[in-house]
């Protein structure tokens, strides 16, 4: 009984986002790196993960780049919603 | 009206950090490397299409023009992808700058100039003066072809500059006149909207057509000068 409990612990810093508990948030993000090394490394870890999946496949389709296409587009619509939301169809500006 | 229309050419800024500089790098995240012989499908893409254009724009240049290799494919690859992603909608495109397009066009054609008055001076020099021109026109002449030469960055540079702006703004211009005529006569938003359509088209043709004008020309000014 001794041996199971200490095989069922998990240090904090190693577990996955979806295996941390509700209470446990706060200190886990604290805990995440945010060196620029770190970030740079997340931001890496991301792009790979994104082109694996998606584009560096045996029949990639256009969906790969379609979707990062998408995002660009829904990025410059939020960076330029302040001057957008002048031409909104109402009665009175 | 008169306000937003050129609001699309203000540079992004982000709480006064230059956004813009993302906005620069952004297509080179769409042009990924590898070192396999054989790639995935977008990578073959680009690599048969990047065969293509450089066998067809460095077969006219000598062992020495050649070296310009790289230099003239990633100019054709950043300024029709940065044009082409201009399309997208609410995207800001940097070659509208001129500023940006000036950046590219004077050292290229700088180091193509120098290099043609360093390793061949005599032939250099003798482009400024056509040849069997009459004695008296000589000076005359002399003067028309420096300018003739000073001038060739700037239109570069403006050449890309404006085609690219007014193509946008014909299509902020004709996407308003068909919304504002959708309430007043169907008929005419219906063809206002059709014009739209060939415009956009014409636009697509336009952004790699103005970065296969560009490569070529400095590959030209690079040809005179090897």
């Amino acid at each position: 009984s001794q041996d199971s409990k200490m095989a069922s612990v998990v240090p904090l810093k190693e577990k996955k986002l979806l295996e941390v508990k509700l209470g446990e948030l706060p200190s886990w993000i604290l805990m995440r790196d945010f060196t620029p090394s770190g970030i740079a490394g997340a931001f890496q870890r991301g792009y790979y993960r994104y082109y694996n999946k998606y584009v560096n496949v045996k029949k990639g389709s256009i969906a790969g780049l379609s979707m990062v296409l998408a995002a660009y587009v829904f990025l410059n619509y939020c960076r330029s919603y302040k001057e957008l939301k002048h031409e909104r169809l109402r009665k009175y500006h | 009206m008169n306000e937003n229309l050129f609001a699309s050419f203000i540079t992004p800024m982000v709480f006064g950090l230059p956004l813009v500089t993302l906005i620069v790098l952004f297509p080179s995240l769409l042009f990924p490397t590898s070192n396999r012989l054989v790639n995935n499908r977008l990578i073959s893409l680009q690599q048969w299409m990047l065969q293509l254009v450089s066998k067809q724009m460095m077969s006219i240049h000598n062992t020495k023009g050649q070296t310009w290799a790289l230099m003239l494919m990633s100019l054709i690859l950043f300024i029709g992808s940065t044009n082409l992603l201009g399309l997208l909608p609410h995207s800001f495109t940097p070659t509208t700058q001129l500023s940006m397009n000036l950046g590219m066009a004077i050292p290229l054609w700088a180091g193509a100039v120098i290099t043609g008055f360093r390793n061949k001076t005599k032939a250099s020099l003798a482009h400024f003066l056509p040849q069997g021109t009459p004695t008296p026109l000589i000076p005359m002449l002399v003067i028309i072809e420096t300018i003739s030469l000073f001038i060739q960055p700037v239109a570069l540079a403006v050449r890309l500059t404006a085609n690219i702006t007014a193509g946008h703004l014909l299509i902020h211009l004709i996407g308003g006149a068909t919304l504002a005529l959708m309430s007043i006569n169907t008929t005419t938003a219906l063809i206002t909207f059709i014009i739209l359509i060939l415009l956009t088209v014409l636009e697509f043709a336009v952004a790699m057509i103005q970065a296969y004008v560009f490569t070529l020309l400095v590959s030209l000014y690079l040809h005179d000068n090897t």
